[in-house]
């Protein structure tokens, strides 16, 4: 399977040979979990494990939700309240489930950022890449529909605004509303819709995890030197990486258990700091809670989408080149979207030879404040839309784009990168040479 | 090439292209009644107009019903809120049009063309005093606050849009007018919508 010589799954028993035969499974599962893997690999290479577990607690606490929970608007708000208050370990199920969609997004902007910088988006991962966006995509719909079901009022109102961004569209946005929620306004068709789409999507999450690791298992994976493992020969190979199992699956295991002490404590000491108070309050559509703001994984991209008002000029060319048609509530939408299409987009825009940001002395500074730019974006989004956050969040959203779609393009042809290594061989020798005395195994696969 | 060849190549393509243009015409009619069943069923569709008791609604105060799942302003404005609503100058306001769906569209966004009586040609007393419209913010949908805001009128708070007190929109992101949905005065007391 991988492109990297390794040894490969040979039947040995009669049953192993009689299944092999008929379905190789097997074989696949021990090529997936032996795949040689850079053995440089940081602390920043552990959250597709963390992302995978994640996925898989939130499937799992889901379908126990669902047992206890009913998709109706005059039973929903209540039934919520039953699994919190009846239910055995009911609340437990839900603040897992609740704040398992923060871990699921602090560890994908993680795993996002980690990529950016030593440029694992970069030939030949584009595949990796544009699937990733697509999950990315597809996480930012399920966890937004998953927060419609407990119809309280922050459910009810953020549902409202979210609609509302694909009602911006010209001539069509309207019945495209319509046809979004089953009716003109937000009520039971919407809700019953969005727990029917809430339980699907994770599933078609499921199969894209399973793509996404079979693209890099063939390209092999980054590493932070951004070298290529050798493929010259086995040998060569080996001095390069180790076998996932078991170096790799200890090391991941580590860091999950540490990133999942800090989560516990969340979940069993503060399990609603992430949320917001409105939601418990159930959903009333005759009044909107006075201060409206999404869960703060949606807060950069929803302070894109404030950004860009009627009064800023680059709107105001929009709007008049475009004959009116692309007013200020749609540039904001598109703006939005526009953000994650250009970060999609990044292996195209990158004109750098080099992959790996460590070997890129000036790209290092403008990664740091993209990094910045992301967190105040964060930040911004949770402002009241006045004086100074407009300025702030105008800026912040122009640097995101200038990112893109200016300085990576730029920077590939006007930066002298450092001296790269020849092999990662090398550059793991640079870093752990043997010491004196004790004998380290450099090549524990031979 | 023989011309026996030829024909059976013709023949074969003509094939493919019928059996690939039955499965897309298959495919398109097997996906349609998936993507139509989200589309507003019957009785959603069906509950299209109330009738609306106004009598308790005394100069100053609003009156928020429910209407296709939207809620629907119901004021009766005081005489100071319908002069300043007069006086502003319609060619200064960013929706110049009146977005009363009992009006023909390109009518003008004046205060006589916003309140229901004046606008729908009844006699009621104190008519022009009256103002309807639908209470969701053009901008993203949210619920206008009343009587708040620079101008006296709406102020949405999601994402700061204000409105005037004949709820046209003057500052914000808000694109349009707070839309006057098709009403009418049954008598006195009674307003019909829809």
């Amino acid at each position: 399977m991988a492109g990297i010589p390794h040894d490969h799954y040979e039947p040995k028993s009669g049953g192993e040979k009689w299944l092999h035969k008929r379905l190789p499974i097997v074989g696949l599962l021990y090529d997936a979990m032996f795949i040689p893997t850079p053995k440089n690999l940081n602390w920043m290479w552990i959250w597709g494990i963390v992302l995978v577990f994640t996925l898989i607690l939130q499937i799992a606490t889901g379908v126990a939700l669902v047992m206890h929970y009913t998709p109706h608007v005059d039973m929903a708000f209540a039934s919520v309240e039953h699994i919190m208050r009846d239910v055995n370990g009911g609340h437990m199920i839900r603040y897992f489930h609740a704040n398992g969609a923060s871990l699921f997004f602090v560890a994908v902007y993680l795993h996002i950022f980690r990529s950016l910088f030593y440029g694992s988006y970069k030939a030949p991962r584009e595949v990796t890449w544009i699937i990733g966006m697509l999950m990315y995509l597809l996480m930012m719909g399920t966890a937004f529909m998953g927060y419609v079901l407990p119809w309280g009022q922050m459910s009810f109102h953020g549902t409202a605004v979210i609609t509302g961004l694909f009602g911006a569209i010209p001539f069509i946005g309207e019945s495209i509303q319509t046809w979004l929620l089953g009716a003109s306004a937000v009520g039971q068709p919407a809700l019953n819709r969005f727990f029917s789409l809430h339980y699907l999507m994770p599933f078609i999450l499921l199969g894209l995890t399973i793509v996404h690791i079979w693209a890099f298992h063939t390209t092999g994976n980054n590493n932070p030197t951004g070298v290529e493992v050798r493929r010259t020969s086995k040998e060569d190979a080996e001095k390069d990486t180790l076998p996932f199992w078991p170096y790799f699956v200890i090391k991941d295991l580590f860091a999950l258990a540490v990133i999942l002490a800090v989560f516990m404590a969340i979940v069993g000491f503060m399990p609603n700091y992430l949320g917001h108070p409105d939601n418990y309050v159930p959903a009333n559509p005759l009044v909107t809670p006075s201060h409206i703001v999404p869960e703060w994984y949606f807060l950069p991209f929803y302070a894109i989408l404030r950004a860009f008002t009627a009064d800023v000029w680059a709107v105001q060319l929009v709007n008049w080149v475009s004959f009116g048609i692309i007013d200020a509530k749609f540039f904001g939408v598109l703006a939005m979207f526009g953000a994650i299409a250009v970060m999609a987009l990044a292996p195209w825009l990158d004109t750098s030879s080099v992959r790996s940001g460590r070997f890129r002395p000036t790209f290092k500074w403008w990664f740091s404040l993209l990094c910045v730019d992301f967190v105040v974006l964060a930040w911004v989004g949770a402002q009241p839309a006045e004086f100074p956050y407009d300025w702030i969040s105008l800026i912040a959203a122009a640097y995101w784009f200038a990112y893109f779609l200016i300085i990576l393009p730029l920077l590939g042809v006007m930066e002298k990168p450092l001296a790269i290594p020849a092999t990662i061989e090398e550059d793991f020798n640079a870093h752990y040479a043997p010491t004196g005395g004790t004998t380290t195994i450099v090549n524990p696969a031979e | 090439m023989s011309h026996a060849d030829e024909h059976q190549g013709t023949r074969r393509d003509f094939l493919y292209y019928a059996t690939a243009g039955a499965a897309v015409v298959v495919s398109g009619a097997a996906v349609w009644p998936l993507v139509n069943q989200m589309n507003p069923s019957a009785d959603v569709q069906a509950l299209a107009s109330i009738r609306v008791d106004i009598s308790g609604v005394t100069e100053g105060t609003q009156l928020t019903v429910l209407w296709q799942g939207k809620p629907v302003f119901i004021r009766y404005r005081t005489d100071e809120e319908v002069a300043a609503a007069q006086a502003v100058d319609v060619s200064s306001l960013p929706d110049q049009s009146a977005e009363n769906a009992n009006l023909a569209a390109g009518a003008e966004a004046t205060d006589a063309n916003r309140a229901l009586a004046t606008s729908t040609g009844s006699d009621e007393e104190g008519g022009e005093n009256w103002l309807v419209m639908m209470g969701v913010c053009t901008h993203l949908g949210c619920v206008p606050l009343g009587e708040q805001g620079d101008f006296g009128g709406w102020f949405c708070p999601c994402h700061g849009s204000h409105y005037d007190t004949a709820g046209r929109i003057r500052k914000g992101p808000a694109p349009r007018n707070l839309p006057v949905p098709v009403a009418s005065f049954l008598d006195a007391t009674t307003i019909q919508l829809g």
